[in-house]
């Protein structure tokens, strides 16, 4: 059994800040379990820009952004294993991982941080009828199969799901000669953040059908055609409204779910509505000494936002391992109120400033946030696509144990 | 190229033929028109061993479904696959169906079928299955029906007759059967022909046009689909037993059961098809599959969100109703066993028997060899030997048994190496032995993997790798190469 510091899983964004910030604040014996070959997560398939405007201000493609990390993990000498997969962790801090250098591996922690990252929704969660042929992928194996592997999929495309991994991956197919014959949304509003509306599909003339879903598909070797028909108020597919629409291959871009398998494993609370743990102000989970941060938390559309949550979960397991975790005793708990869909942290002290991460559920403009009675921000626009981020100080908290966030018309 | 038999179809039924033959000195041939073993009906089923009340007695299917459940434990083991006795039961929440139950438990003890019992205890029930509808009023116990993977049972059927000297040729498609004055010679397929003296009739089906190539017209096939969902492992556990609604003249009714590997599986219902490839699910039948295990477990109706995959299946259905299993005097040398719908994976065992004593009885002298080896060994997998407190040192040499593939699953290289080893060549043909690309992401993560390793392992280019065979390319392009065509 290796004794270490801070154990982190995952050496995407959010993994590779929390490791940094680690070390940083002093934890010695710091160690990034990744499964993957390299480190730096799902960035690395990113070639697009649009990363780094908030945090470096700068505008740089996926693994430009991530390789800066990757280059602090170096000069600061922190450890990493690469092509290990984590299988378990247990409460008292033992994990159990696996690579074909080591074999099993067993490690004791003494604080440890999550950063799993998400995974992308199947064909089965949507249920969508049909064969079952080749050339049905999700957004983000198309990509990598695409800008990582040097394959491209299919030559006529129909992406259902119009988030951004479906958007970037629109332009995508186009730069390299196939043809988008549609970007399919069930709800009145697309799916992803507005630039890469305009960016990826606007710019391209690709046509976006919202209001729309797929309800069958065909094909038996290969995909052969998609059936597209409108949906009513309840989502319901209106008869007569079918389209087909012939095409090879099939992109799905439904959604992404955090990846708490191994937090499920540990028997952590999981947030139903993030699909994350809970977690307070310094990105403690329920249990002492378990940090997590980034898409395992809940999904972000910035990764500087998942950066900036690496840095809390590293410096507050560093705390714990060096005795200086500042344990509150108050505990006030953040919940969704009207229009929102998920708050995190769910739980604040209420004693020192901290980022509040909004997501809403339907768009609307001219809108007051409330958190409480007392507070209220404004905001011009909010989107569920794009998070609203606020920053509470300690002297603006008056409640003592709970505050609802709610989001309403500006009176 | 000859043989002395050759077995038409490499489904549950073909292999178990194959293997009980592969006792014998005899040279084999198994054709199957599929890039591998166990993608007809096979593959798309409930994967349940039924006890044996549901067919009326006297019929051959309710015979061999009785002998067929307890042959299984025993080939399961000697495979090294999981067979598990979770038990049935099937579940009344009317009044009205309380009948049906006695007159099932009538119908099984006049089968023989061991052990049946009707539990009436409400409380019991509940205790027994916390999840089931508190509407249920009673329910027949089954003990010796359990569940088992299918395909994993015909590729480790196959991969064992293979071992004691069956030869199997794929992508073998059977186009037509040569008959010589009332004696089979040969037969013709995609790639060439074949000659031999015997042929047996495991097509599934396509039974019926098979057995139209030999002049044998009194029966015919209709296909009738039933479509499947199948839900995360984190519902492991969320029932205990195999749930029958209570049978209506049609089907058995929509099941909900676990899965060997530890997911939900809800379904089938019945819809006749046109189509012999007709495995396309549809709206209104995954509604009415969702709706009718709601019935049973109305804790279902939350779950919706853990469905991981849909699937159809296509039964045998004849217009004869029971199995048809039969020797002919013209043509000499043709079997058929076919028709062979539900329970045919639970009696599969019983009907190689069966077949084997035609084949004894048409004076074809059998030997046995000395060297039969009924045992399989199955893949080692590295997440088995680590759950059970095994040491790294009694792992294979292999490092690629400590490089996990599919994350969902704990799929590590080492066993998708093998499984290609075995004979998979196809995307598909890696899920159903190792069951990378099995779990809740479908493949999202270990796809481009898997192409890497096949088009390692097999020496192909990406774009010659498939999902299942045919024109089931996954990549068929590299990127640039369309702008290059332009130019
Ligand atoms: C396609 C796409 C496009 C995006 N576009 C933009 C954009 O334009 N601009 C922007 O700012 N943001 C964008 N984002 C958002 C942002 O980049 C991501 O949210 C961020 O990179 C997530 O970081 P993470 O570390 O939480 O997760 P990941 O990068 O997914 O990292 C998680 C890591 O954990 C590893 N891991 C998981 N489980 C285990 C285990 N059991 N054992 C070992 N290792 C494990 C994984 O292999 C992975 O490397 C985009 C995201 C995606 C997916
Ligand atoms: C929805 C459904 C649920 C079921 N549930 C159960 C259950 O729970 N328990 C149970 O005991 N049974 C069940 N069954 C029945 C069971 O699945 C079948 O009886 C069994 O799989 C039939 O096996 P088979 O080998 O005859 O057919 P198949 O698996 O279809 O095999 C026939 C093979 O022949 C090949 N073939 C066809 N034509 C040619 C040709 N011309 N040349 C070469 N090859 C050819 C096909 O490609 C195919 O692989 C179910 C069936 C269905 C459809």
């Amino acid at each position: 059994m290796q004794n270490i510091d801070v154990a982190i899983i995952g050496g995407g964004a959010a993994g590779l800040s929390a490791a940094i910030e680690a070390k940083k604040t002093g934890a010695e014996n710091v160690l990034v379990l990744e499964r993957g070959e390299e480190l730096g997560g799902i960035l690395q398939q990113c070639i697009h820009t649009g990363f780094g405007l908030h945090y470096f201000k700068e505008n740089l493609n996926g693994p430009e952004y991530i390789s800066r990390f990757i280059k602090t993990v170096h000069e600061l000498g922190i450890d990493y294993k690469l092509n290990t997969m984590v299988l378990q962790i247990s409460p008292n801090k033992k994990l159990l991982a696996m690579n074909s250098v080591d074999g099993p591996l067993r490690l004791q922690a003494k604080a440890i941080v999550l950063a799993m990252g998400c995974r992308e929704k199947p064909r089965g969660a949507l249920a969508i009828p049909g064969t079952r042929p080749a050339g049905i992928f999700t957004a983000g194996t198309a990509q990598r199969l695409m800008d990582v592997e040097g394959y491209l999929v299919g030559k006529k495309i129909v992406i259902l799901g119009s988030g951004d991994i479906g958007l970037i991956m629109a332009r995508r197919f186009v730069m390299e000669g196939a043809k988008v014959e549609a970007v399919v949304e069930l709800m009145p509003y697309p799916g992803g953040l507005h630039r890469n509306v305009v960016q990826c599909l606007e710019d391209f003339q690709i046509p976006l059908l919202l209001q729309h879903t797929i309800t069958n598909i065909q094909g038996r070797d290969r995909l052969k055609r998609v059936t597209t028909a409108k949906v009513d108020k309840r989502f319901t597919p209106i008869p007569g409204t079918e389209k087909n629409i012939e095409c090879d291959t099939l992109i799905l871009s439904v959604g992404l779910i955090p990846e708490n398998e191994l937090s499920r494993g540990l028997g952590i609370l999981i947030d139903t509505k993030t699909g994350g743990p809970f977690v307070d102000e310094h990105m403690e989970t329920s249990e002492r000494g378990l940090f997590a941060c980034g898409n395992v938390v809940h999904v972000h559309d910035l990764v500087d936002h998942v950066t900036w949550s690496g840095e809390v979960a590293g410096k507050n397991a560093a705390r714990v391992v060096l005795d200086t975790f500042p344990r509150y005793k108050e505990r006030i708990s953040l919940s969704a109120g009207r229009n929102v869909q998920y708050v995190v942290p769910q739980f604040i002290s209420g004693k020192k400033p901290v980022n509040l991460s909004i997501r809403v559920k339907r768009p609307a403009r001219r809108v007051e946030i409330n958190i409480g009675n007392e507070l209220a921000f404004h905001k011009p626009v909010v989107r569920p696509s794009e998070m609203v981020v606020l920053t509470l100080r300690e002297n603006q908290i008056m409640e003592k144990t709970k505050l609802t966030v709610i989001v309403r018309k500006r009176r | 190229m000859k043989a002395d038999l050759i077995i038409i179809g490499g489904g549950i039924v073909g292999t178990t033929i194959a293997r009980e033959l592969s006792k014998y000195k005899l040279q084999v041939l198994l054709v199957e028109k599929e890039a591998d073993i166990g993608f007809g009906s096979t593959k798309a089923n409930t994967g349940i061993i039924h006890a044996g009340y549901d067919d009326i007695p006297g019929t051959i299917k309710a015979n061999l479904c009785v002998r067929g459940n307890t042959l299984w434990p025993q080939i399961a083991a000697e495979l090294g696959i999981p067979f598990i006795r979770t038990g049935s039961w099937v579940v009344a929440c009317k009044d009205e169906e309380a009948n049906t139950i006695l007159k099932l438990k009538r119908r099984g003890i006049m089968n023989n079928v061991p052990g049946l019992q009707i539990i009436d205890d409400r409380k019991q029930l509940l205790m027994l299955e916390p999840n089931i509808s508190n509407k249920v009023l009673l329910a027949l116990y089954a003990p010796t029906a359990g569940i088992i993977s299918p395909y994993e049972a015909a590729i480790a059927l196959a991969e064992n007759a293979y071992h004691n000297g069956v030869q199997i040729q794929l992508e073998t498609e059977v186009k037509d059967i040569l008959l010589e004055k009332n004696a089979i010679v040969g037969i013709r397929t995609n790639r060439g022909l074949i000659e031999t003296n015997s042929v047996i009739n495991a097509a599934g089906i396509y039974s019926d046009e098979i057995s139209a190539m030999c002049g044998i017209n009194h029966f015919s096939i209709t296909p009738v689909r039933g479509e499947y969902f199948v839900l995360d492992k984190n519902l492991n556990g969320y029932v205990r037993h195999i749930l029958f609604p209570v049978p209506t003249p049609v089907s058995k009714g929509i099941v909900v059961s676990k899965t060997v590997a530890g997911n939900l599986i809800i379904g089938p219902n019945a819809n006749n098809v046109n189509e012999k490839t007709d495995l396309a699910t549809t709206k209104p039948g995954l509604n009415e599959v969702f709706e009718g295990a709601q019935k049973l477990v109305p804790g279902l109706a939350s779950k919706r969100g853990m469905v991981i995959t849909i699937f159809a299946g296509l039964r045998a259905e004849s217009s004869i109703g029971d199995f048809i299993i039969e020797a002919y005097d013209s043509p000499r040398g043709f079997i058929n066993v076919a028709g062979i719908k539900s329970p045919g994976l639970t009696a599969a065992p019983a009907i190689a028997e069966k077949v084997i004593q035609l084949l004894k009885n048409m004076d074809s002298d059998l030997n046995e060899k000395k060297n039969y080896n009924p045992s399989r060994e199955s893949i080692q997998r590295t997440i088995d030997s680590l759950s059970t407190n095994q040491s790294w040192t009694n792992m294979p040499k292999d490092p690629n048994y400590g490089h996990m593939i599919c994350r969902c699953e704990h799929v590590s290289e080492g066993e998708i190496v093998e499984a290609i080893q075995r004979g998979a060549n196809t995307f598909d043909g890696i899920k159903f032995r190792t069951r990378a690309g099995m779990g809740r992401c479908q493949g999202g993560f270990c796809t481009p993997h898997l192409i890497r390793i096949l088009s390692r392992e097999l020496d192909l280019k990406a774009k010659s790798i498939t999902k299942h065979g045919r024109f089931s390319s996954i990549v068929p392009y590299e990127v640039k190469e369309s702008l290059m065509e332009e130019r």
